[in-house]
């Protein structure tokens, strides 16, 4: 009987908790923005978050499979970067368009460096990026003929903005306007956002942080005007980006102090784009570029070992 | 107000309900009982008999060889088999003291009988403390008589018995606490006796408010001695965890609890130094907790020193299932056993049977960074860091990241949803860059 014993170090025992939960968590997380969009925006949009996610999943299982890797695609992550990328689309773009960024997201942002934990920025980010710099036109329409936003009125509220017009903030809460499917309703990704707070699946350090920057940069830069300052927190990807995509595992810092840190570099660079960049835009490239950061804040800010102050007497 | 605590920790599944609630039986050995001349951290004590030499229950059997070492106590009368090596509880094989029962039990003479500490020396409480055999009970197994001598008494503030009993599964320090409080603060009075600007502290988690209780109301009359209930998580009762929760002081890998002015010691430690000085009896008996899901009846004994675990399996009516792992001690910090056929030592807990070995049924995975086990480590450390410089076996980061400040209590490993095996690779990275320390 002995040699049918089990021998290995301790601990031996493990938490509940894993990696396919987690990643789950953040989809259910995720359905009420994708809802939201599908709702406003028509069944065209469900078709854009399925054929990504579908993309993502595929790309990730061709590639394991052609370099004999074990297979993860039952890991969740591929599901959830394919859904982030979805979300982060314009509501009518091409479908092929969101599906070769699900490819690139998962091959060469995620693959090429080694599979899943060791790509150096959000790779649903890095897509997005990338195809906002390959198709700008698309990328960059935000007209929704459910709607009957056209090229006038589908500008989106930071556009609106940016052109000095009014924007309507009660729109933008609830999700009545035009964006991506998944950044418009601030209402349906708090829920999210909240739901993943209370399954202890993020903390609300980054998003707090990042949020609450932004809010005092364009209070101050904006002309000390709180009405700005607010349409500015509930207009394009903040809340999105802030509670989605700066609190990836991979890309953000994991020391406490350095994700203080992280959360206010997201804000001041986010800032700096929105009120002086080419594009009303900031927040993807807010947060790519503070991804690159990560290794080097994370260094910075090691905590300081239990007991390292005390003396031998 | 919060109760008593230090920052991370986890939670895991208590198990406690099992044999919490079972007092503890006296369990009689069989055969030949088997002294492992190395019970403790320090050199292996020096044989004092041999082959064919007639011994009794309270004879020392093997005297201590070196400053940090305990003598052996024999537990049985009986005639010595052989003194040759032997397997024990962690795997590996221990030159030991074989002894074949009798089963007359005669003492050496003047066992048990009544002594007033208060009378004794200092020195007198010492050499009692070190003739006794006595060393830490909560599974460090550290010579207590070096721990009571500290460079300067006066300089010790705090005396804490650790009572948080935070490994799930054990219950053997809480029976005692409820069966044998007096004791308790006997020894507690015995070990303040030694350090006179001291005042006591037992620690205890609030998972057991029945000791909590019991042990308030008997030392409500001592002014020098209070009770600290804690709050119950894992590893409440690691050394430096208790004293930051009872004292607010932090003590890191280079210091003794003594730097802080703190004693720590286990309650069967400071049961046992009563029993020592107070009753003249040495040690020769632990409380060992036999659980788990897979064991018929899970229950507290109190055994002989060197009775055989096969002898412990039975008395709990065997496994009611097959078990897949066997552990000595408990889950968090036990050892995974592949053979039962080694005796019970100054350092045993409990035996803990498992059906199912979450091990196993958890393949690791790629690490996602979600940096769970920085929020859980005591020791405020980076273990995702850590491991990373354990994988590639490059000891000096894994050191410049402070982990040697590691103290292996296994929160890592156990809250990490990708189930790496962080403690694992800390223990050998711990060794190296230790080994690499003598070199210099």
């Amino acid at each position: 009987m002995n040699n049918m014993l089990h021998v290995s170090s301790s601990p031996h025992v493990r938490d509940k908790v894993t990696t396919k939960n987690l990643m789950f968590d953040v989809v259910i997380a995720l359905i009420p923005a994708t809802a939201w969009g599908v709702y406003q925006f028509g069944f065209y949009a469900l078709a854009v978050v399925i054929a990504t996610v579908a993309a993502c999943v595929a790309s990730e299982y061709v590639w394991e499979k052609g370099m004999h890797k074990p297979i993860t695609i039952a890991d969740g992550s591929a599901v959830v970067t394919g859904m982030i990328l979805a979300l982060n689309m314009p509501p009518e773009i091409p479908i092929w368009m969101p599906m070769l960024g699900g490819v690139f997201a998962i091959i060469v942002v995620k693959q090429l460096f080694g599979g899943l934990g060791q790509n150096f920025m959000n790779p649903a980010l890095a897509a997005r990026c990338f195809l906002l710099i390959s198709f700008a036109g698309s990328m960059n329409n935000f007209t929704s003929a459910k709607l009957g936003f056209d090229s006038v009125s589908g500008a989106t509220p930071l556009a609106a903005m940016r052109a000095g017009s009014p924007v309507d903030l009660a729109a933008m809460v609830v999700g009545r306007i035009p964006g991506t499917i998944g950044e418009v309703s601030v209402i349906a990704l708090l829920i999210g956002g909240l739901y993943m707070i209370i399954r202890k699946v993020i903390s609300p350090r980054i998003p707090l942080i990042y949020i609450g920057t932004v809010a005092v940069f364009v209070f101050v830069f904006g002309g000390f005007d709180l009405t700005y300052t607010v349409n500015q927190i509930c207009a394009g990807g903040l809340i999105f980006g802030a509670f989605f995509m700066a609190t990836d595992y991979v890309t953000s810092p994991i020391t406490k102090k350095g994700q203080v840190v992280f959360g206010i570099l997201l804000g001041l660079l986010t800032g700096i784009f929105r009120l002086w960049g080419g594009s009303p835009e900031g927040v993807s490239y807010a947060i790519i570029l503070s991804n690159l950061c990560m290794p080097m804040i994370e260094k910075l800010t090691l905590p300081k070992a239990f007991g390292k102050e005390g003396k031998k007497a | 107000m919060g109760l008593a605590t230090f920052k991370g920790g986890v939670h895991p599944y208590e198990g406690k309900e099992l044999s919490e609630s079972k007092p503890v039986q006296e369990l009689m050995p069989q055969g030949e009982l088997v002294f492992p001349l190395s019970q403790h951290i320090g050199a292996p004590a020096n044989p004092l008999v041999k082959k064919g030499d007639q011994v009794l229950a309270g004879q020392i059997i093997a005297e201590a060889g070196g400053f940090i070492s305990a003598n052996v106590v024999c537990s049985v009368s009986g005639t010595v088999k052989a003194v040759e090596p032997r397997r024990v509880a962690n795997g590996a094989m221990v030159n030991s003291i074989v002894v074949e029962n009798d089963g007359e039990y005669r003492t050496v003479e003047g066992v048990g009988e009544d002594r007033d500490y208060t009378t004794l020396s200092k020195e007198e409480i010492r050499k009692i403390v070190k003739d006794a055999g006595i060393v830490g009970l909560g599974g460090a197994g550290f010579p207590t008589h070096v721990k009571l001598t500290p460079k300067d008494d006066a300089k010790i503030d705090y005396v804490i018995v650790n009572g948080a009993e935070c490994e799930p599964y054990l219950t053997s320090d809480y029976r005692l606490m409820i069966e044998e409080p007096e004791k308790l603060v006997g020894g507690l009075k015995v070990i303040l006796q030694l350090f006179e600007n001291a005042k006591g502290v037992i620690g205890i988690e609030n998972n057991k408010p029945e000791a909590i209780k019991k042990l308030t109301e008997l030392v409500k009359d001592e002014p020098k001695i209070s009770v600290c209930p804690l709050l119950t998580k894992y590893p409440q009762g690691g050394e430096r965890s208790l004293i930051y929760a009872v004292t607010g002081r932090k003590v890191n890998s280079s210091m003794l609890p003594a730097d802080a002015g703190c004693i720590v010691d286990n309650v069967d430690t400071v049961i046992s130094i009563y029993n020592a000085v107070c009753k003249s009896t040495p040690l020769m008996r632990k409380i060992i907790t036999v659980t788990g899901d897979a064991i018929s009846q899970p229950q507290n004994f109190r055994v002989k020193l060197g009775t055989n675990y096969e002898e412990l399996i039975e008395a709990a009516g065997g496994f009611k299932t097959e078990p897949e792992k066997v552990i000595n001690g408990g889950p968090m910090m036990g050892q995974a056993m592949f053979d039962f056929h080694v005796p019970v030592m100054k350092n045993s807990s409990a035996l803990t049977c498992m059906s199912k070995d979450e091990v196993a049924a958890n393949e690791p995975t790629p690490c996602i960074r979600c940096g769970r086990c920085v929020d859980v480590c005591p020791s405020n450390i980076v273990p995702v860091l850590m491991m990373r410089a354990a994988m590639n076996n490059d000891a000096e980061s894994f050191e410049k990241l402070n982990g040697m400040e590691c103290v292996e209590c296994g929160s890592c490993a156990f809250i990490c949803p990708a189930k790496r095996p962080l403690t694992q690779a800390f223990k050998e990275m711990r060794k190296v860059v230790a080994a690499n320390r003598r070199k210099k």
